[in-house]
């Protein structure tokens, strides 16, 4: 496997010292079956990461072994220079790291507003009541359609409506690092822009985002940097725009017949 | 005929209110845990001896006694969900079910130790006379039955909807990894559904103890009416299951006086396999039923 552009993997050593979230020759499994092979990756404060590849290349895997959603795994994971290996998902939220996970996961049956506020349940156990309102409101008014439907149930908005709540519950929590789990999936061109906006504007706002999208081009757009990830290993990495003109990428994730980039590999 | 109709619908309803309460225990546990517990019908015994002991053998003030009793049999739902559910290292809902089965003897043998074969009573609960209603006769005993059992509904209700946790607890039944992934710690929560719906045998117990004899043995088939009750009204749902205790009481009252007294336990399982044919998710059941 060449790395045709970018930094390469191990150059990237110089900005370790500085990254929030540092990964290191991660192995993740389910069961026998490596789904990661060796995947190192880090994330610098501030920065909105790109996580592109195809389908079953580990993306989402990735991203439930940061939230510790996955347990089986070796390697190293440190978030703020604290490993995070043996904590369950109630601890990875704790420290900082909010997932908004594939397919949504709201809570159906509850209103927008429970749904909301469920989102800062460890922090309500903290008794941060006045903070909390206060995000409630931001989150409100980064996402208005929330608060005309805001006694409407989870189950009854519309899938765009229902990713920004997925959103908006995840950032309720109050994270240091934002993880996006294919926010665009499933939504009209119109409302994928809608929803990369916010994250541009919560990356203005000093937010760090990690985001997995099988929409490359958009997410690359947005992104200050991107890996790609293919069979459980990471192959490139770069710039956003860098990987945006990588003729590879462009092959393989931008339109061009993915077979014959594989082909052109091996 | 009026008057005797009356007068079963008042046996029924009463009744009725104690398979709502035993039933509330195992939709609790079943929503947060989808676990169905074959221990709930001992936690219904255990609050009947431990009323009796504690008010007619400590001779404890009433109230003082049932809170304790209450408490007491939501301890040993915390610990049986410590000591026998959590440390099993492959949860298959199949071997769940048979350690709650094993939990249900032991506990059985730990009482027949404790309190002996004989059989118990209790008084009712204040001694004012019966009330005399269009002919029939309605014990005093029966309104503190239906009062409690309403405050308890009424109590769980505004724990689900106004309280963080009890939200919480709705959301690990809705989704146990959603729940996790926002910081709500299932373990927790599945604790607590172990305590509350222990609890909730508990005060079933202690609502039966003065109406029945009570013994050691007891609690198995007021936990199958329980569980029938539950099934009726659709497993997961807490309406469900005071509709399921109200219709099995009533029904099994009406089959006991318009037929004959030795249907009555037989009608509730000919309305379990009724249901489980013709509507396995219940009255007011959504949830898909899993076969395994």
């Amino acid at each position: 496997m060449t790395v045709s552009m970018g930094k390469t993997l191990h150059e990237s050593n110089t900005c370790e010292r500085a990254s929030m979230l540092r990964i290191r020759n991660l192995k993740c499994y389910y069961g026998r079956i490596r789904a990661i092979n060796g995947v190192s990756l880090s994330v610098r404060p501030g920065e909105l990461i790109a996580l592109i590849g195809a389908n079953g290349a580990g993306k989402s895997t990735l991203l439930q072994t940061i939230s510790g959603l996955l347990q089986n795994w070796e390697g190293e994971i440190l978030f703020q220079k604290e490993p995070l290996k043996g904590l369950r998902p109630p601890g990875i939220v704790e420290r900082g790291i909010s997932l908004v996970p594939e397919g949504r996961m709201l809570f159906p049956p509850m209103t927008v507003l429970d749904n909301l506020k469920l989102g800062a349940y460890r922090r309500y156990r903290r008794r941060e009541h006045t903070a909390i309102e206060e995000d409630l409101e931001e989150v409100l008014q980064l996402f208005p359609v929330l608060r005309e439907r805001e006694k409407q149930q989870a189950g009854t908005l519309s899938g765009g409506e229902q990713q920004m709540l997925a959103i908006g519950r995840a950032l309720m929590a109050k994270p240091r690092l934002l993880l996006l789990d294919e926010p665009s999936m499933g939504l009209a061109p119109f409302l994928v822009r809608l929803i990369l906006d916010v994250l541009v504007q919560l990356k203005e706002q000093g937010m760090t985002i990690l985001l997995v999208e099988q929409n490359a081009r958009a997410a690359l757009q947005i992104a200050d940097r991107g890996y790609v990830l293919e069979n459980g290993k990471m192959v490139l990495e770069g710039n956003g725009c860098d990987l945006l003109a990588d003729q590879d990428v462009k092959r393989a994730y931008l339109g061009k017949d993915y077979r014959e980039f594989c082909e052109g590999r091996s | 005929m009026v008057q005797e109709i009356l007068q079963y619908l008042f046996s029924g309803v009463t009744n009725g209110a104690i398979y709502a309460v035993i039933a509330l225990g195992f939709t609790m546990l079943f929503s947060t845990t989808s676990l169905i517990n074959f221990a709930q019908g001992e936690f219904v015994m255990l609050g009947a001896m431990g009323l009796i002991t504690l008010w007619k053998g400590f001779q404890l003030p009433l109230g003082v006694a049932f809170l304790l009793s209450t408490l007491g049999v939501a301890g040993v739902g915390l610990l049986m969900e410590r000591l026998a559910i959590r440390t099993v290292r492959k949860p298959h809902p199949i071997v769940l079910v048979i350690i709650t089965i094993g939990a249900s003897i032991l506990l059985k043998g730990i009482a027949m130790i404790a309190w002996g074969k004989d059989a118990h009573s209790a008084p009712a609960f204040s001694r004012h006379p019966p009330l005399e209603v269009a002919g029939a006769t309605l014990l005093f005993q029966s309104l503190w039955i239906i009062l409690i059992v309403v405050a308890v509904v009424l109590a769980l209700q505004a724990f689900y909807r106004k309280s963080l946790t009890g939200k919480a607890m709705q959301a690990c039944a809705i989704n146990r990894k959603a729940a996790s992934l926002i910081g709500i710690p299932s373990e927790k929560m599945t604790l607590l559904a172990f305590a509350l719906s222990a609890g909730m045998g508990g005060i079933g117990g202690v609502l039966v103890a003065p109406i029945t004899m009570s013994s050691y043995d007891m609690g198995m088939l007021l936990g199958l009416k329980g569980f029938c009750a539950a099934m009726l009204g659709g497993l997961g749902n807490s309406w469900g299951a005071v509709l399921g205790g109200m219709l099995l009481g009533i029904l099994e009252a009406m089959g006991v006086g318009l037929f004959s007294s030795s249907l009555k336990d037989a009608i509730a399982f000919l309305l379990l396999l009724g249901i489980l044919y013709v509507r396995p998710s219940g009255i007011l059941g959504e949830k898909a039923i899993h076969r395994f």
